[in-house]
């Protein structure tokens, strides 16, 4: 359930496999299956036809029929799909609603905007009843505003109906933002795959995103607001805290943060006279050499989470830093905020929004 | 306002045109179908067949139909005696005549349709649950009517405007293979066949303009139809 991001520079093969997953690429060799069906197989011959394999997929360009009114694009999967409709978890009626399409149904393709016509191109797909929803960069056609009215009806669909969704993408914070699983791939290999979080932990993974400085992904949940300070407590774990400017955020509401590596501090000792508000101690699990002048480490704080740092390789000497050694990680708590406005770019629903409209002043860090 | 016999040419026209367009239609998506979507050993040479009749001199087409299709040729010999069904000299020679002639146009016509057709809304189709039949009568087919339309138009005015082909296949039988333009050429060769004559070229003239007329309203109908206007 939930996305599966398949993430990668342009030619990393992406859309190549989601072809080879829909049945429209065929492969020269190899498996291909999708839970216990198996759709491809060279060794024993097996090649299952494009529109036997139930999958829905969404194009970058919308492809809806021209010749066809909205409401009969969005029907031409459901009719097709035999039984699986009559026992429809997903009805016109609620595709409708979700993706808000009423008042569009007796119109052409050809008079809807952009963002409209990838809207009836999803909810045409999600109609016919498919096993697995593969989406194939389908914001990369639109501008900013249109992408951001798409994203959030991706992000409604995806928590409101129980259909998993292997998306494709090579713009990062659309990957951030949606997925729970990742998928990296680099020239045509898999260089990573797994919960979101702890993929982007490996260094290869994590220089395939560009826009963003290697980092920690986090997910929180907001505890309480220390109203003396102006501040918002939040909980990574029951006994990792971090404090950040005042967020308007309910109590018990789950927020993603990200900790850029270089705004994170290593020091051996407590720190008794740092102005630092985040101190976290915990241990070092891995000393990764990047380049001559850098070093990324991984600190391993609570029970279960790792933070990662950027140090210079002249500190790690001086620190001596070795897996096992025990550290304090000071996060100055302003690299919160501008971590989490590189996410919520758009005037998205997501709570991470609240989280950037508090620091607006300092602008995306685009 | 017509005379009984120009009456019988019109409607022999008209019916041994459209009946050529009607029956030529189902093969020309076939060929155009093969032409466009295959690579085959032969396509060459079928393009090529498809195309003789526009490059040939229409006699030249004539003389192969009786040579073919004649009581003794290997096809029209097997007609004849399988069916009965003789093509010289008949109204069935005439249409077989008529649509051979406008076969090229049309094939050329469906051809161009075939290929503006985005295969991506077809691959779209078959994720959607449609089979290879289902995609080609549900998205392509309606997609290539504007063209098929335009096709069916051309072939329907070569149809009614052959002469070599009709006159050298099946005579100028009155009744029965003998079209307005075979009929204008009888009568100017007529010694009074001049007003006549004249009669059946604003005939011939008024069906054009209403073709025109008919094609352009059908393309603009057909246009609206698949969302391109």
């Amino acid at each position: 359930m939930g996305i599966t991001a398949l993430f990668g520079a342009s030619g990393a093969g992406k859309s190549t496999l989601l072809n080879l997953v829909a049945g429209l690429l065929r492969p020269d060799e190899g498996l291909i299956a999708v839970g216990q069906r198996v759709f491809f197989d060279s060794a024993a011959g097996i090649d299952v036809p494009v529109e036997q394999r139930e999958l829905g997929v969404v194009f970058q360009d919308p492809r809806l029929f021209p010749h066809l009114t909205v409401r009969r694009n969005l029907m031409f999967g459901l009719r097709r799909a035999g039984a699986r409709a009559d026992a429809a978890q997903v009805t016109p009626d609620a595709v409708i609603e979700l993706l808000g399409l009423a008042a569009l149904l007796e119109r052409r393709p050809h008079t809807l905007s952009g963002g409209e016509r990838q809207r009836v191109a999803i909810g045409r797909a999600l109609l016919a009843q498919p096993r697995l929803l593969l989406m194939d960069e389908p914001l990369a056609s639109l501008d900013a505003a249109r992408k951001a009215e798409v994203l959030r009806h991706i992000e409604r669909l995806r928590d409101k109906f129980r259909v998993p969704i292997l998306y494709v993408s090579h713009a990062a914070d659309e990957v951030l933002r949606l997925a729970r699983s990742l998928v990296a791939l680099d020239r045509g290999a898999v260089i990573g795959a797994g919960p979101i979080d702890d993929t982007l932990r490996d260094p290869a993974v994590a220089r395939l995103f560009p826009a963003f400085e290697a980092g920690s992904l986090l997910h929180c949940v907001v505890r309480g607001h220390d109203e003396r300070y102006g501040l918002t407590v939040l909980a990574i774990e029951d006994s990792v805290e971090l404090r950040v400017p005042r967020m308007d955020l309910e109590r018990g509401s789950v927020v993603r943060v990200r900790i850029p590596a270089r705004d994170v501090a290593l020091a051996l000792s407590q720190p008794a006279d740092v102005s630092t508000v985040n101190r976290l101690a915990g241990n070092v699990v891995r000393v990764d050499p990047i380049d001559a002048t850098h070093v990324d480490v991984q600190v391993l704080v609570g029970r279960a989470t790792a933070l990662r740092v950027r140090v210079t390789q002249e500190a790690t000497e001086r620190l001596a830093l070795v897996p096992g050694l025990p550290v304090w990680c000071l996060i100055k708590s302003v690299a919160l905020d501008r971590a989490t406005l590189l996410m919520a770019d758009e005037a998205a629903v997501t709570p991470l929004f609240a989280l950037a409209a508090n620091d607006a002043a300092s602008g995306p860090q685009r | 306002m017509l005379t009984p016999t120009e009456i019988i040419a019109l409607r022999l026209s008209l019916q041994v045109a459209l009946t050529a367009v009607a029956l030529s239609l189902p093969l020309a998506v076939l060929i155009a179908w093969l032409l466009t979507r295959f690579q085959f050993a032969g396509r060459s040479l079928l393009d090529a067949v498809v195309h003789l009749p526009l490059v040939l001199p229409p006699v030249v087409i004539g003389y192969f139909l009786l040579v073919v299709f004649g009581t003794k040729g290997p096809i029209g010999a097997w007609l004849y005696e399988t069916f009965g069904v003789r093509l010289i000299f008949s109204r069935s020679g005439a249409i077989l005549a008529a649509a051979v002639m406008s076969f090229p146009l049309m094939v050329r016509a469906v051809r161009l349709a075939l290929e503006a057709v985005d295969r991506g809304l077809e691959a779209a189709a078959r994720t959607l649950g449609a089979t290879r039949p289902d995609v080609f009568f549900s998205i392509t087919l309606p997609l290539m009517l504007p063209g098929i339309v335009s096709g069916c138009i051309i072939a329907f005015a070569a149809a009614l405007g052959d002469f070599g082909a009709t006159i050298t296949f099946v005579g100028n039988v009155e009744g029965e293979t003998q079209t307005l333009s075979l009929a204008i050429y009888s009568l100017t060769q007529a010694p009074d066949g001049d007003a006549a004559a004249l009669r059946l070229v604003l005939i011939s003239l008024a069906l054009a303009l209403v073709a025109l007329y008919l094609s352009d309203w059908l393309a603009r109908r057909v246009g609206r139809y698949i969302g391109r206007a």
